[in-house]
């Protein structure tokens, strides 16, 4: 119960801050970051997917309906929600019986480091592929995602060790 | 009907997977599509009253310079009043019809969500049904145009900004001459637009002004749009021009909303034609 609670409450800090603040940020005139995605990376791991393509699904809706995306940010979380637990077999090679005591702060800084790079780097391609929308400008996509991935993982990162208590 | 089951067993997280990803494929393409769009847009209860309250506060923070930008534009006005005046007083030909004759009406609106880094972007405005604003009305402001409603809810309208790929308006040079052309944006760059196919034969300088052509029924003539910065010279039939934008469109407030009220006469004359 407490934990649902905890999660609900998570998933309501990430829509107001990405739509509040990380959407009006404009960095050099473009570039933003997209940090809610840090909820399908804590999502903790069930044998179950369901709740994760659901919620990830809805938290990707709500920022399309106050960014005027249509259903972009839907399609590109729903994505990086639905492998995540494939790289999370490549990188951490955890069998489905750790599952519920895996946590991604125990993990090494490398392999975390890896595993957040991949799924940042696929949601932010297809997000800005589906922004463009055309064939054109194929350069501005590449250059939006490289600085809005580093924009991102800077942030996931200086949360992380900002948030998470010492021992 | 084993196998069925045992199918949607197998793959029912790739099924749910697949459902969602069509939905939102679903709303992305309804988006692009200026008529479709009414699912998934900031103009409803929820985003509006969110970005009303953060409007109100980034309101507070720039009200000095938005003051000056009003007063200016009041002075505008009156010395344009006071000339219209002087014109009148002396002639004695008014045509008293011309004051029930009008065409336009103005409403005025704030901007609560302004987007200008995307490709295809949008505002919302304070405005909606319960002030008569209707899709495909003109959103200007005292510099120039800003884009056109598309949207409506009960107190909100989302407005397709001039920085829109989707966004095609009428526009001309200004001056003597008649010619005009299509606006479009090529989502390089917030402080330009690019105006097509202006013939070849027309005299043109960078620095000059550019207009609404009032060739439809959404913008009134001669608003200003911007100034020619830079000519494609080019053995092609249609050139581009760059036109720099009087407006700077990330900072944009208070705006006024344009209602063309012979707007449903033309457009049943035009549709008897197509017929």
């Amino acid at each position: 119960m407490n934990k649902s609670i905890h999660q609900s409450l998570f998933f309501l800090f990430l829509l107001l801050l990405q739509v509040i603040v990380l959407n009006n940020i404009n960095f050099l005139g473009y570039v933003n970051p997209y940090l809610y995605i840090v909820f399908v990376f804590l999502y903790p791991l069930k044998e179950n997917k369901f709740p994760l393509l659901f919620y990830s699904f809805i938290l990707g809706l709500s920022i399309d309906f106050f960014s005027d995306s249509g259903g972009i940010h839907a399609f590109s979380t729903l994505f990086i929600a639905h492998i995540r637990l494939f790289f999370i077999k490549v990188y951490f090679r955890k069998t489905p019986l750790d599952f519920p005591f895996f946590k991604l702060k125990d993990e090494s800084f490398g392999k975390v480091f890896n595993f957040t790079i991949t799924l940042t780097m696929i949601h932010h391609l297809i997000y800005f592929s589906f922004a463009n929308f055309s064939f054109q400008n194929l350069s501005i996509v590449f250059l939006n995602t490289l600085f809005s991935c580093i924009f991102t993982l800077i942030l996931f990162f200086l949360g992380t060790y900002i948030f998470t208590k010492k021992e | 009907m084993q196998q069925i089951i045992y199918f949607f067993q197998k793959f029912k997280y790739l099924l749910f997977f697949l459902l969602l990803e069509a939905i939102a494929l679903f709303f992305t393409f309804n988006n692009l599509n200026f008529h479709k769009s009414k699912y998934i847009n900031s103009a409803n209860r929820i985003t509006g009253s969110l970005n009303t309250s953060l409007s109100n506060f980034f309101e507070y923070i720039e009200l000095k310079s938005k003051n000056e930008l009003l007063s200016e534009e009041n002075t505008k006005l009156r010395n344009q009043l006071e000339r219209n005046r002087l014109l009148s007083s002396k002639d004695s030909t008014v045509i008293d019809n011309a004051k029930y004759n009008q065409k336009y009406t103005f409403t005025q609106a704030k901007i609560i969500n302004n987007n200008y880094s995307k490709q295809f972007n949008f505002l919302t405005i304070n405005k909606g049904k319960s002030a008569k604003i209707d899709s495909e009305m003109a959103v200007i402001n005292s510099l120039g145009i800003i884009g056109i409603t598309e949207n409506t809810s009960e107190n909100y309208t989302r407005v397709q900004s001039i920085l829109n790929k989707n966004s095609k308006i009428n526009a001309r040079l200004k001056g003597n001459s008649t010619y005009f052309g299509t606006l479009k944006w090529n989502s390089n760059d917030y402080n330009t637009v690019q105006l097509h196919d202006i013939p070849r034969q027309a005299p043109l300088k960078i620095g000059d002004t550019v207009e609404t052509g009032g060739k439809s029924t959404i913008f009134p003539e001669g608003i200003p749009i911007g100034s020619i910065s830079k000519i494609n010279q080019g053995n092609t039939a249609n050139s581009e021009l760059e036109v720099q934008l009087f407006n700077d469109m990330s900072n944009l407030r208070n705006v006024y909303i344009i209602k063309n009220l012979h707007k449903i006469e033309i457009q049943s004359l035009e549709n008897i034609s197509n017929e």
